[in-house]
C-alpha cells in the first residue's frame, strides 16, 4: 500500500470532533471534567468526559480502550487446556466464572460429557466467589463514598470465604479448579465440613452486614435517588446482572438458561420490589440486590452441598486423549454463565486437524453494562460520579475488546462505524 | 517594654514550635486511633513528622497555567494563620500571649482564613479538580461561618457589659456554666453542640471533606500542590485542628487542675498545661477522630442544608435559651 493510499484510508476512518474525539452537548456556563484513564475514584484505567454546570452533569462521554489484552487472539496461538488458565486471567476478580464458561463452551463444541459432581463442584465454587466479590464491590463502594471504616469492615468479613476458596482449591485468586471435562480436585469430607462452616458464618453474620450497610444514614444520603436507571433504558441498553436486576429488569442466566447444577434447582433471582415493594432503579437498588445476592448464594451452595452426587470428577483423566480429542473434533460451543457482575458468554470454534482453538470470543458483563452509565450519570452530581461509575461494577480488563492501533493513533469503534468499515470492506472485495 | 520583648521575641517562637509539635503529634495519634478502630495497626504516631520532612524535601511543582504569586502566599497564609490564632487563646493557667479588645473576633477571623487561603490557592492553580474544590470551600464556609459566630456572639454576651467580653482571657477566668440558670444551661449544651459539629466542618475532615473528596476531587484545592507548600498545608491543618479544639476547650472547659491540686508556682504550671494539652486531644478524639470513622462524606447539597438548616436553627435556640436562662 502507498503512502497515498494509507492516507486516504486514514481519512475515511478518522473523525474528530474535537480534542481526544469527545463528543459532548455544551452550554455557556458549562466545562469539562476529564475522569481518568488514571483517576483516585476508578480502580482500572478508563475515560469518562463530564459537561458539568455547576455541580451538575449535563452530559458524559464514556472511552474505554486503555487496557485491552487480547485475550482472544492468545488463545488461538495455544489449545484450550494451555487457555483454560489463561482464561482466569481475563478478570481479576471472577476468574473461576471465565474458566468454567470456558469449559463450558469446549465441552458443547466437542461434545464432551461433565460427569454430575464436577458440575456441582463447579457451581459451589462460582457462588463462593459470588459470595467474596460481592462483599469485595460492597467493600470499594463504602471506599467510593467515603466510609473507610466501612470498607475495613467489609473487606474483613470477606477473608473468610477467600480462605475457604484458598483451603479447596488451593489458590486464593486464580482458583485453577477447571479442567476440560471436569475439575481438578474432589471435595473430600473435611473441604465440604470447611465450606459448611464458612456458609453458616455467612448465615450468622448475613444479618449484621445487612444493617450495617442498608441501615446506615450516610450511605443511604449518598446512594438513594443517585445514578438512577430507568427499567426501559435498561432494557434498551442491555443492562445485565445486578444492573438489571437493580432497575427491575428480570435478568439473571442461572434462572433464565440454567446450567449445570442450576438446572436440578429453582431458584428465585433477587429483585428490589420484594425487598423495599418498590424499585427506584439507583445505586442504593443495585447495591440491595448485591447484598442479598450473598444470602441466595449461600442457600444455592447449601442445596448443592445437599445433594452432591457421587462419581467421577474428570470425564478423562488422560490429557494427551482429550487433547487427542481437541485435535480430531470440530465445532463450535457457546456457554452463558451468570458471572457475579452479569452474564458472560464464551463462543469457541474448533477446527479438524488443529489443535488450537480457531475462533473464542469472549463477552462480558461490563461490556453490556458500560454504556448505562451515561444515563445513570445524567443531571447527578460530581460527588455522585466515583459511587455511580463503581455501581455497575466495572471491570475493564474483562471489557476492553476492539481496538485499532494505526501508526500512533489508537481509537476505538463505534458499532456504526464498524459496520460501516464491513460495507466498505465487503465492497472493496467484491469489486476487486 | 521588657516584658513585650520577652513576649514576642522569646514566648512566641517557643509557643509556636510547641503548637506544631503538637498539632503534628496529633494527627499522628488521630491516625492511629482512626487505624485501631478501624482493624488496621495503623502508622507510627511519629508519622506525621517524617510526612513533613520529606514533602520538605520534594521538589516544589509549580503548574505552568497557575498564578505563581497566590499559589506560593495561600500555603503560608493557611500556616500561620492558625499559629497566630493560637497565640491567642490562654495556654494552661498563662495569660494568652497577645490579648487586647475583641480577640475572639480576631481569632474566628484568623480560624476563616486558612479555608481561604486554600479555596484562592486552589483557584489560582488552574486545574479543574482544584477549582471545583475550591468552590466547595467557599459554599462549605458560609454554610459553618453563621453557627459559629452565633456561638461565640452569646458567649461574648453573656461575659456581660464588660468591655473586654470579647477577650479569651476573660472567658477563661469565667467560666460560662457558672453564668447562667438551667435553661441556659441546656442552651450552652446546645452550643457546644453545634460547635462539635462546626469543628470538624472547618478541619475538612470526613462526613465534611468535600473541599478534599478524595475519591471525588483527587484532594481538590490541594490537587496542584507539592514539596515544601504542600507540607506547609499540611502543618496548617495540624495546627488548626489544635486551634479550633482548643477554642472550645478555653470556652466551655477552661477550669484548671491546679485548685483542686493545691500547688502553686511551676509545678501548677505543668500540671494545667498538661490538663489542657489532654483537654485538647480529648476534644479532637471526640469531635474528629470518632466522627471521621462513623460517617460517609456527605454531598455538597447535604452539607449546606446540614449546616444552613438544622444547626444554624440549633444554633439560634441555644442563643435564645442563654438570654432566657441569664435573666
Amino acid at each position: 500500500m502507498s503512502d497515498e493510499d494509507r492516507n486516504r484510508k486514514k481519512k475515511e476512518i478518522t473523525f474528530d470532533d474535537g480534542k481526544d474525539n469527545v463528543r459532548l452537548a455544551k452550554n455557556k456556563n458549562s466545562y469539562t471534567i476529564p475522569v481518568g484513564p488514571i483517576n483516585v475514584a476508578l480502580h482500572e484505567p478508563f475515560r469518562v468526559y463530564f459537561e458539568e454546570d455547576g455541580e451538575e452533569i449535563i452530559d458524559v462521554d464514556v472511552k474505554p480502550g486503555y487496557c485491552h489484552v487480547g485475550m482472544e487472539k492468545i488463545a488461538t496461538k495455544r489449545n484450550p487446556i494451555q487457555f483454560l488458565p489463561i482464561s482466569q486471567r481475563v478478570c481479576g476478580i471472577c476468574s473461576h466464572i471465565h474458566a468454567y464458561t470456558f469449559a463450558r463452551a469446549v465441552e458443547s463444541a466437542l461434545d464432551i460429557d461433565t460427569p454430575p459432581r464436577a458440575q456441582y463442584i463447579r457451581a459451589i465454587i462460582a457462588e463462593l466467589e459470588r459470595i467474596h466479590s460481592h462483599l469485595l464491590w460492597a467493600g470499594s463502594a463504602a471506599h467510593e463514598i467515603g466510609f473507610e471504616s466501612l470498607f475495613y469492615y467489609i473487606w474483613k468479613e470477606r477473608e473468610n470465604v477467600v480462605d475457604i476458596l484458598e483451603y479447596v482449591t488451593g489458590n486464593r485468586v486464580n482458583y485453577e479448579i477447571n479442567m476440560i471435562g471436569g475439575v481438578r480436585r474432589d471435595l473430600t469430607k473435611d473441604r465440604i465440613e470447611k465450606i459448611r462452616e464458612s456458609l453458616s458464618y455467612y448465615a450468622d453474620i448475613k444479618k449484621e452486614i445487612e444493617l450495617t450497610i442498608m441501615e446506615d444514614k450516610t450511605v443511604k444520603m449518598r446512594t438513594r435517588n443517585a445514578g438512577v436507571l430507568e427499567k426501559d433504558e435498561a432494557a434498551r441498553l442491555g443492562a445485565v446482572g445486578p444492573t438489571a436486576r437493580g432497575s427491575n429488569l428480570r435478568k439473571d442466566i442461572r434462572h433464565d438458561q440454567p446450567y449445570s447444577a442450576y438446572s436440578d434447582f429453582d431458584y428465585d433471582m433477587v429483585m428490589p420490589n420484594d425487598i423495599f415493594g418498590e424499585t427506584h432503579g439507583d445505586v442504593y437498588d443495585r447495591m440491595a440486590v448485591r447484598i442479598k445476592e450473598i444470602e441466595t448464594s449461600i442457600e444455592l451452595a447449601k442445596k448443592f452441598l445437599d445433594n452432591l452426587p457421587k462419581g467421577d470428577i474428570l470425564a478423562e483423566e488422560k490429557m494427551p486423549s482429550i487433547l487427542n480429542q481437541i485435535k480430531s473434533g470440530e465445532g463450535e460451543g457457546i456457554a452463558r454463565t451468570e458471572a457475579p457482575r452479569g452474564e458472560v458468554i464464551y463462543y469457541f470454534e474448533t477446527e479438524e486437524g488443529d489443535e488450537n482453538t480457531s475462533t473464542l470470543k469472549i463477552k462480558t458483563p461490563t461490556y453490556s453494562n458500560l454504556m448505562s452509565l451515561p444515563p445513570m450519570f445524567l443531571g447527578d452530581q460530581i460527588a455522585d460520579i466515583p459511587i455511580v461509575a463503581a455501581s455497575i461494577d466495572p471491570c475493564m480488563t474483562c471489557m476492553d475488546r476492539v481496538v485499532v492501533v494505526e501508526g500512533d493513533q489508537e481509537k476505538t469503534y463505534s458499532k456504526e462505524e464498524l459496520v460501516d468499515i464491513s460495507k466498505k470492506e465487503t465492497r472493496r472485495i467484491k469489486n476487486g | 517594654m521588657d516584658d513585650l520583648l520577652l513576649r514576642f521575641i522569646v514566648g512566641a517562637p517557643i509557643l509556636t514550635l510547641l503548637y506544631i509539635g503538637l498539632g503534628l503529634l496529633y494527627k499522628g495519634v488521630d491516625r492511629k486511633v482512626h487505624a485501631q478502630m478501624q482493624w488496621r495497626v495503623g502508622p507510627p504516631i511519629l508519622q506525621p513528622f517524617y510526612d513533613v520532612r520529606k514533602l520538605l524535601t520534594k521538589q516544589n511543582l509549580v503548574p505552568e497555567n497557575s498564578i505563581k504569586l497566590i499559589f506560593h502566599i495561600a500555603p503560608i497564609l493557611a500556616f500561620a494563620s492558625p499559629l497566630l490564632a493560637l497565640l491567642y487563646i490562654p495556654f494552661g493557667n498563662m495569660e494568652p500571649l497577645f490579648e487586647g479588645y475583641g480577640d475572639m473576633i480576631i481569632v474566628i477571623y484568623l480560624l476563616s482564613a486558612p479555608p481561604l487561603a486554600l479555596s484562592i490557592g486552589g483557584f489560582s492553580s488552574g486545574s479543574p479538580y482544584a477549582t471545583i474544590g475550591s468552590q466547595r470551600e467557599v459554599v462549605a464556609m458560609i454554610a459553618y461561618e453563621l453557627p459559629l459566630a452565633v456561638t461565640i456572639a452569646t458567649v461574648a454576651w453573656l461575659m456581660g457589659e464588660n468591655v473586654t467580653g470579647f477577650s479569651l482571657a476573660t472567658i477563661a477566668a469565667n467560666p460560662v456554666w457558672g453564668l447562667v440558670g438551667p435553661i441556659g444551661i441546656v442552651g450552652l449544651i446546645l452550643l457546644l453542640v453545634v460547635f462539635l459539629i462546626v469543628v470538624p466542618a472547618e478541619a475538612a475532615k470526613v462526613p465534611f471533606d468535600i473541599a478534599e473528596a478524595e475519591t471525588e476531587l483527587a484532594e481538590g484545592c490541594l490537587a496542584e500542590y507539592s514539596g515544601r507548600n504542600l507540607a506547609l498545608f499540611y502543618m496548617g491543618d495540624a495546627v488548626k485542628t489544635i486551634a479550633l479544639s482548643a477554642l472550645v476547650v478555653v470556652i466551655f472547659f477552661p477550669y484548671n487542675l491546679s485548685p483542686l491540686l493545691g500547688v502553686s508556682g511551676i509545678l501548677a504550671f505543668t500540671a494545667d498545661a498538661i490538663f489542657f494539652i489532654l483537654k485538647i486531644l480529648a476534644f479532637m478524639l471526640i469531635s474528629i477522630t470518632f466522627v471521621r470513622t462513623a460517617f460517609a462524606r456527605i454531598k455538597v447539597d447535604q452539607f449546606s442544608r446540614l449546616f444552613m438548616g438544622i444547626i444554624s436553627t440549633m444554633s439560634v435556640i441555644g442563643l435564645v435559651l442563654v438570654w432566657i436562662g441569664g435573666i
